[in-house]
């Protein structure tokens, strides 16, 4: 594996591999033993087009426990805000050695060109583009699944997983749907007609528009961020019907049965598409997703960068 | 004035004759014809010079994307002898001034003949009437107007452009995107899109406006020219109307004939066109259309790029891609090679209804003696490798890189005399 573009780079044995190494690495480094030597001189850059908190300060601990030296290259303060192009950003990169790039952008396909396009030799992440999709979020998410569900081990088959809301605008509910079905889960996609994309029925997912009726079976709920401009473009009418009729509150949760799980990528909007009571309440992993997101992009890297596949 | 003798080649493909070229005219066709320049045709077809009616020159204003001397040289090496300029260039073509500048320029050139096309609505903007009629009357003689790149979205407007350029047997060739349907679109709205992430450019945009287009052509007896139609319902748009005796003629693209969506996965933005690449089944629509003579023309959008506008994220760079040098071999493999066309076929679609549309007098005309020396020399058995560098145009934004094609055009003619002989730009 040089790149990780997408979810579909992934086979069943690939994505258990990389779970199951970032498995090991959570628990050595649950040890306190510090930071782990296996990618040390090495550089990876992370080049972030799009704000992204959560994403880029995973990647950048994931990185500095792998003793990598990490740039962070944000578009805000840097040469890209003056207009620099993808392409003259990347050769500025290879030329400082970047030995993997991991990138966040908001047009889909730009990890690909990155990738594909000769500019750079080094390994290409992909940490979220445009609309397209956020590989290493689907393999935190099935981390977590995992986790809770499979006893940390082997792959997801029988696990039922619903993801609501914009699936349209998601690169994380694309990822997912990919990846899961791969690690032989089934995958249930739920939301207004309009948030679904054209071809949905082609992804091998079951898809419903009825919230209510699509719980009771499943072993976890994945609930997608809705921005509320969205209503502007006429998705839905307003965010009051959205989070009557797609949000995920306590009612509706009691529908699940007792063992499944409530998981969110962040970043939540509280009251719109799940209820503060949710997302605080036992049966919600949203904060144990963003440290299990640390342990699998160290897997991803060590993985890409570092030695032998499957051995931490 | 030089004479040429081209010999061993077969009339739009049938009937075996040599040819004279003197005075700018066809002045014998038979055999054992002289003359001072012996033009080898063996194994060739010979056509009348293509009419292109959909090129983007982008002179004034962009350059170092394209000028009219570049893009004549383009247009000639791909056999054509005539390319109709559109008018989004930078000022607008939408003033007897600039329309004439473009002519004069193309007269300059001196290698096709440059129609200039007039913008509909001023500026492109799409509200008000540029002044059509001073373009018609002007040097360049504009018949075709066109606010391509833009839809003339508005049905008002759309419908007094109709009906004012009757009074000079002008055509309205429109660019059919609905634009709200069409915000921010990346690609074609489908399967691939969908998994792509990329905004869709949905079929139902330019169905839409098509549908409406030829009703309101119907209602003002006017003539309507359809653009770069891409869809297989937008064929079986025309079809009805046409039936329904509606005078409207359509266009087709080489790269509509050629690619599908599929190739968007790459996010190669060499790909990235509008209107989008569609899928299998409107390429084979669009074929059928062609063959059948709903679609009434090939015709290329010819549209370059500088590579900054291609060497970059998919959502950044520009639509269009070159097609001049192309289009021939493109419908040869894609229309000829299968048995859909004839080669008397190929010579209406891209030569005599071009020029009727276009109402071009010296063009499109039968290869008959006395006829203008407007001639491409084509064989279709060639198999090259398009290598983008090579091209005779500024831009090198080919969508066929590294293709193999069949056919090349080995010599060229306009007006009788010789603008590509063995290949290459004389």
């Amino acid at each position: 594996m040089k790149h990780l573009l997408s979810a579909a780079d992934l086979t069943r044995e690939d994505a258990i591999t990389v779970l199951d190494t970032a498995s090991q690495l959570a628990a050595a480094t649950a040890q306190g033993v510090g930071k782990l030597p296996p990618l040390r001189g090495r550089t990876v850059v992370n080049l972030f087009y799009e704000d992204s908190t959560r994403t880029r300060t995973s990647f950048e601990a994931a990185a500095k426990r792998l003793s990598a030296d990490v740039i962070n290259f944000s578009a805000k303060g840097s040469s890209v805000s003056k207009g620099e192009s993808l392409k003259d950003t990347a050769l500025t990169l290879e030329a400082m050695g970047a030995d993997a790039v991991v990138i966040r952008h908001h047009s889909s396909g730009a990890p690909h060109q990155l990738a594909n396009s000769g500019w750079i030799s080094g390994g290409v992440v992909n940490a979220g583009d445009g609309t397209h999709e956020h590989p290493t979020q689907a393999l935190l998410d099935a981390y977590t699944l995992r986790r809770h569900l499979r006893d940390n081990t082997g792959d997801l088959a029988g696990v039922k997983v619903a993801i609501v809301g914009d699936v349209l605008h998601s690169r994380v509910a694309r990822s997912n749907a990919i990846l899961l079905q791969t690690l032989g889960a089934s995958v249930r996609l739920v939301g207004p007609p309009t948030l679904l994309p054209f071809g949905v029925e082609t992804w091998g997912c079951e898809v419903s528009y009825d919230l209510d009726s699509s719980l009771d079976d499943v072993d976890a709920v994945m609930m997608l961020r809705v921005q509320r401009e969205r209503m502007n473009a006429a998705y839905f009418p307003s965010a009051h019907e959205y989070s009557n009729r797609y949000g995920l509150n306590s009612v509706r949760a009691a529908r699940m049965p007792d063992h499944a799980i409530v998981m969110h990528p962040g970043p939540m909007n509280r009251g719109m598409e799940i209820t503060a009571d949710v997302a605080d309440s036992p049966r919600s992993v949203i904060v144990e997703q963003v440290s299990n997101g640390v342990s699998v992009r160290m897997a991803v890297l060590y993985l890409l960068l570092g030695g032998t596949e499957g051995t931490a | 004035m030089t004479s040429y003798v081209i010999t061993g080649g077969t009339l739009l493909g049938e009937e075996a004759a040599d040819l004279l070229i003197e005075d700018g005219v066809i002045s014998a066709i038979g055999s054992g014809l002289k003359g001072d320049v012996v033009v080898d045709a063996s194994g060739c077809v010979i056509l009348p010079g293509l009419v292109d009616l959909h090129t983007h020159l982008r002179e004034p204003g962009r350059e170092d994307a394209e000028t009219v001397l570049s893009g004549s040289r383009a247009a000639a090496k791909g056999g054509f002898t005539c390319v109709h300029a559109m008018a989004n260039t930078t000022p607008v073509a939408d003033s007897a001034g600039v329309v004439e500048q473009v002519w004069r320029l193309g007269q300059q050139a001196g290698l096709v003949e440059v129609r200039p096309v007039g913008a509909v609505t001023m500026g492109l903007g799409g509200e008000s009437l540029a002044e059509l009629g001073a373009m018609a009357d002007s040097a360049a003689h504009v018949r075709v107007f066109s606010d391509d790149g833009k839809c003339v979205y508005d049905a008002a407007i759309m419908r007094r452009a109709l009906e004012y350029v009757k009074a000079f047997d002008g055509v309205i060739a429109q660019h059919a995107q609905e634009p709200r349907l069409t915000e921010n679109a990346q690609m074609n709205e489908g399967v691939v899109s969908g998994k792509l992430g990329l905004a869709g450019w949905p079929a139902v945009a330019e169905e839409a406006i098509i549908a409406r287009d030829v009703l309101l052509a119907q209602h003002v007896g006017a003539r309507l020219h359809v653009c770069h139609l891409s869809t297989a319902g937008s064929v079986d748009i025309i079809r009805w109307a046409k039936a329904r005796g509606i005078n409207v003629t359509a266009e087709v693209t080489p790269h509509h004939l050629y690619f599908t969506d599929d190739v968007v996965e790459s996010y190669n933005p060499i790909f990235k066109v509008n209107p989008p690449l569609r899928t299998a089944a409107d390429v084979e629509a669009v074929r059928a259309g062609l063959a059948d003579g709903t679609i009434d023309i090939v015709a290329t959008d010819h549209a370059p790029h500088p590579s900054e506008d291609k060497d970059c994220e998919w959502s950044a760079a520009a639509f269009g891609m070159t097609g001049l040098e192309s289009a021939l071999s493109i419908v040869n493999a894609t229309m000829v090679k299968s048995g859909a066309m004839t080669w008397a076929q190929v010579a209406e679609r891209m030569s005599f209804a071009p020029a009727r549309i276009g109402k071009v007098e010296t063009q499109g005309q039968p290869l008959t003696v006395g006829s203008p020396a407007n001639i491409v020399v084509f064989n279709p058995s060639i198999e090259a490798e398009v290598v983008p560098v090579n091209t005779a145009s500024a831009s090198r934004n080919t969508p066929y890189g590294g293709l193999t094609l069949p056919g090349q055009v080995v010599a060229t003619f306009f007006a009788g005399r010789a603008t590509v002989l063995e290949g290459e730009l004389v």
